[in-house]
C-alpha cells in the first residue's frame, strides 16, 4: 500500500537528475512532471497512510454524525444508513445527561490540567535549587511515574484505593478519626463520581507533572542568571522575581504545556474504563467515555450519535487550539 | 543585602562562611519536599513491585506491610505459565506487543524520515497545508476518531477481503499513522538542522544521492530518528483503546495492555498479586527503556513541538 524508499527512488533520479544534485529543488524543479518531484514523492507514503487512516475518518466522523447508523448497517447487502440532519445534536443540547457529563469533563479536565501544572511548576522550580546529585535522583524517581504505562498505572492506583486490603483505606482508618474520620475499611472508592474522579485526578497527576517539571527545569537552566541579579538588585524577593522574570521568559513554554495538558486530559479514557470497571455507571461518563460507549457498549451501538459526541469533543479541542495553531503559524512553523 | 548576597550563589557559599541557621533551614526543608517529591513519585511502582512478591495470605492481609515478608515467585508463576486467557500463553502477548510496536515504530520511521526531508528541504505548493495536516491530525484524539477509524476499516475489510479488524494488522498500520504526525515533526528539525552545504559539497565531489543520504544525512538525523522511534515505541506499547476495539474477542491477539485489563476483570479483587506481577512485566522493560533514553525524550519532545 504504501511505497517504500526503493520504489522511490528509481522514479527519482529518472525524472530529476539535474535538481537532485542540488537538494534545493524548488519551482525550478520539473517542468513538466511537478507531481512526480521529490518532494511529493517524499510525502506520499506519508500522506497515503495519513489520509487513509486518520483524515478520512474526521471527514467520515463529521459525516456520520447526521445519520441513524449501527452495526445493522455494516452487514453485507445491508440498508444505507438513513439521514437524520441534526437530529442527533438536537438530542444530545436537550439531553440533561449530555449536560451532567460535559460538566463533569470540563470540572474534572480543569482539576487535572491546574493541579499538574501548579505541581509540575513547583517541582521544577524547585529541582533547580536542590544541589545536583539530589536533583538527579528526584528525576529519575520521577521518570518512573511517567514511564509507567497507563494501564499500569491505573492497575496499581485500583489496587492502591481497593476497599477491602487496599493500602489507602489502611492507612486512613490507621490515622486518628478526629483528622480524617473514621469507617475507611471498607469505604468503596469507586462507586460515585467525587470519589472515584479524585482517584482519577491524582493518577493524571501523578503520571503528567514530572513532564512538566523537567520541561519547566530545561526552560530555567535557559534563562541567563542575570536576570535574576539583575531582579535581587532591585529587591524582588522569590515571588516577585518569578513573576517578573521566570513566567515572562517561559511564558511561551507554560502555553505549549498548558495545552498539551488541555487536550491529554479532555480524551482520558484507559484510566477511568479500569477504575469503572466498565460502562454499568453512567454517572462517572465522561466526553470520551460517552463516545466510546455509545459507539461500542451500547446495543445496539449508535455510531451516529457517538460520531456526535464526537464531533462536539473534536470542536471543543481545535476551539482550544486554535489559538495555539495560530502562534504556531506565525512562529513561522509552517514556513 | 546580606540575604540577597548569599542568595547569589549559595552552593559555593556553603562551606566558607559561618552556618546560618535560617540557611540551613531552608536547605533542610528543600531536601524534605525533593524527598517528597521522591516518595510521591516512586511508591506507587514500589508497591506494584512489593504486591508483586507478596504471597497471597501477605496481599488480602487486614495489616498489611511495607516490604514482602515472605517474598515468592509465584505471582509470576500464575502469570507466565497459567491461564489468563485459557489456551494462549502469556508469552504469546508478549510477541503480539512486540510485533505491533516494532511494526508501526518501522513504518513511521521510514515514512516520517521521508516526509521530513521532503519538508526540511524543498519548497513545494502542498507544503504548507501538508504542514498543517500533520499538526490537525495531532490534535483530534483517538478517543473521537475510533468509532470512523472503526467504521472505515470494517468497510475496506469488507470491500477488499484483506482482514485488518481481529488481528495484529490493523492496530499495526492505525499506530503507524499515529505516530507519523509527531515523529515527522520531531525529524524535521533534525533535518534542517544539518547544513546544506554538506550535501551540496559533496553533491560537487560527485557522491550519488543514495551516497549523501547514507553518509551524510542519516548520520546527523540518527540521533532524532532515535528519539522519534522512542517516543512512538512508548506509545504504541501503551495503546489501549484501538486494541479493545479492532481485537473484539480474538484473545490469542491481545497486546499486554488487552490482556492485563482482561486479566483484571476476570480476577480483579480477588488476584492482585497475579495482577500486578502481569503490571510489573508490561512496565519494567519500558521503565528500563525510558532511563536509558530520558533526556533524548524530553530534548525531542519539547524540541519537536516547540522548534521545528
Amino acid at each position: 500500500m504504501a511505497q517504500t524508499p526503493e520504489t522511490v527512488r528509481p522514479a527519482e533520479e529518472s525524472e530529476t537528475a539535474e535538481t537532485r544534485t542540488t537538494p534545493r529543488g524548488g519551482p525550478q524543479g520539473n517542468r513538466w512532471n511537478r507531481w512526480l518531484s521529490p518532494p511529493y514523492l517524499l510525502i506520499a507514503p506519508a500522506l497515503v497512510l495519513l489520509t487513509g487512516v486518520l483524515f478520512w475518518p474526521i471527514v467520515q466522523m463529521v459525516w456520520n454524525s447526521f445519520y441513524e447508523y449501527s452495526t445493522r448497517h455494516l452487514l453485507p447487502n445491508s440498508p444505507p444508513a438513513e439521514w437524520v440532519g441534526v437530529q442527533h445534536y438536537t438530542d444530545l443540547l436537550s439531553d440533561p445527561q449530555f449536560w451532567t457529563i460535559l460538566r463533569n469533563t470540563v470540572l474534572v479536565c480543569g482539576a487535572m490540567v491546574v493541579l499538574t501544572m501548579v505541581l509540575g511548576t513547583l517541582v521544577g522550580l524547585l529541582l533547580n535549587r536542590l544541589p545536583n546529585w539530589f536533583s538527579t535522583v528526584v528525576g529519575i524517581g520521577m521518570m518512573l511515574a511517567w514511564a509507567t504505562p497507563v494501564i499500569s498505572a491505573s492497575m496499581i492506583y485500583k489496587w492502591l484505593f481497593e476497599d477491602r486490603s487496599g493500602l489507602v483505606n489502611h492507612m486512613l482508618a490507621a490515622l486518628p478519626d478526629w483528622l480524617v474520620g473514621s469507617g475507611w475499611l471498607e469505604y468503596q472508592w469507586f462507586l460515585d463520581p467525587l470519589p472515584l474522579f479524585s482517584v482519577l485526578v491524582l493518577i493524571i497527576v501523578w503520571q503528567a507533572f514530572p513532564f512538566i517539571a523537567l520541561s519547566v527545569l530545561a526552560g530555567l537552566k535557559s534563562i541567563p542568571g542575570e536576570l535574576y541579579e539583575a531582579a535581587r538588585v532591585d529587591g524582588a524577593g522569590a515571588w516577585r522575581s518569578f513573576w517578573a522574570v521566570t513566567f515572562p521568559m517561559l511564558r511561551p513554554l507554560f502555553a505549549l504545556l498548558l495545552i498539551l495538558q488541555i487536550i491529554w486530559d479532555l480524551r482520558v479514557f484507559t484510566q477511568l474504563y479500569i477504575l469503572a470497571g466498565g460502562f454499568q455507571n453512567e454517572s462517572v461518563y465522561l466526553l470520551s467515555y460517552y463516545i466510546y460507549q455509545q459507539g461500542f457498549s451500547a446495543s445496539p451501538p449508535n455510531y451516529g450519535m457517538g460520531s456526535a459526541i464526537a464531533v462536539v469533543m473534536t470542536v471543543m479541542i481545535l476551539g482550544i487550539t486554535a489559538y495555539y495553531l495560530r502562534i504556531m503559524i506565525r512562529q513561522g512553523e509552517t514556513r | 543585602m546580606t540575604s540577597t548576597a548569599e542568595r547569589r550563589a549559595p552552593r559555593a557559599q556553603t562551606g566558607r562562611r559561618a552556618p546560618n541557621p535560617a540557611k540551613a533551614a531552608r536547605a533542610v526543608g528543600l531536601y524534605a519536599a525533593g524527598l517528597a517529591v521522591l516518595v510521591f513519585s516512586v511508591f506507587p511502582v514500589y508497591w506494584m513491585l512489593a504486591t508483586a512478591f507478596k504471597p497471597q495470605s501477605e496481599i488480602v492481609s487486614l495489616d498489611p506491610t511495607l516490604v514482602p515478608m515472605a517474598p515468592t515467585l509465584e505471582n509470576f508463576d500464575r502469570v507466565l505459565n497459567g491461564q489468563i486467557i485459557p489456551g494462549v500463553s502469556f508469552w504469546r502477548f508478549m510477541v503480539n506487543s512486540l510485533i505491533v510496536t516494532l511494526g508501526s515504530v518501522a513504518i513511521a520511521a521510514v515514512l516520517s524520515l521521508l516526509a521530513a526531508i521532503a519538508v526540511a528541504r524543498f519548497r513545494f505548493r502542498l507544503r504548507t497545508a501538508f504542514i498543517i495536516l500533520l499538526m490537525v491530525i495531532q490534535m483530534v484524539p483517538m478517543e473521537a476518531m475510533i468509532i470512523s477509524i472503526f467504521i472505515n476499516i470494517r468497510q475496506f475489510q469488507d470491500t477488499t477481503g484483506l482482514q485488518l479488524l481481529g488481528n495484529l494488522s490493523g492496530i499495526l498500520i492505525v499506530y503507524a499513522a499515529v505516530a507519523v504526525p509527531i515523529t515527522t515533526m520531531m525529524l524535521r528539525g533534525f533535518v534542517a538542522a544539518v547544513p546544506k552545504e554538506l550535501e551540496e559539497s559533496a553533491a560537487i565531489d560527485g557522491a550519488s544521492n543514495w551516497t549523501i543520504f547514507w553518509r551524510i544525512l542519516m548520520p546527523l538525523v540518527a540521533p532524532g530518528l532515535a528519539a522519534a522511534s522512542i517516543f512512538a515505541f512508548i506509545t504504541a506499547w501503551n495503546e489501549f483503546i484501538v486494541a479493545l476495539t479492532f481485537l473484539g474477542r480474538s484473545t490469542e491477539y491481545y497486546t499486554l495492555p488487552l490482556t492485563l485489563s482482561y486479566y483484571s476483570s476476570r480476577f480483579g479483587g480477588t488476584d492482585w498479586g497475579g495482577i500486578m506481577a502481569a503490571s510489573t512485566l508490561l512496565t519494567v522493560p519500558v521503565m528500563i527503556f525510558f532511563l536509558f533514553v530520558q533526556r533524548r525524550m524530553v530534548n525531542g519532545l519539547t524540541m519537536g513541538a516547540v522548534k521545528g
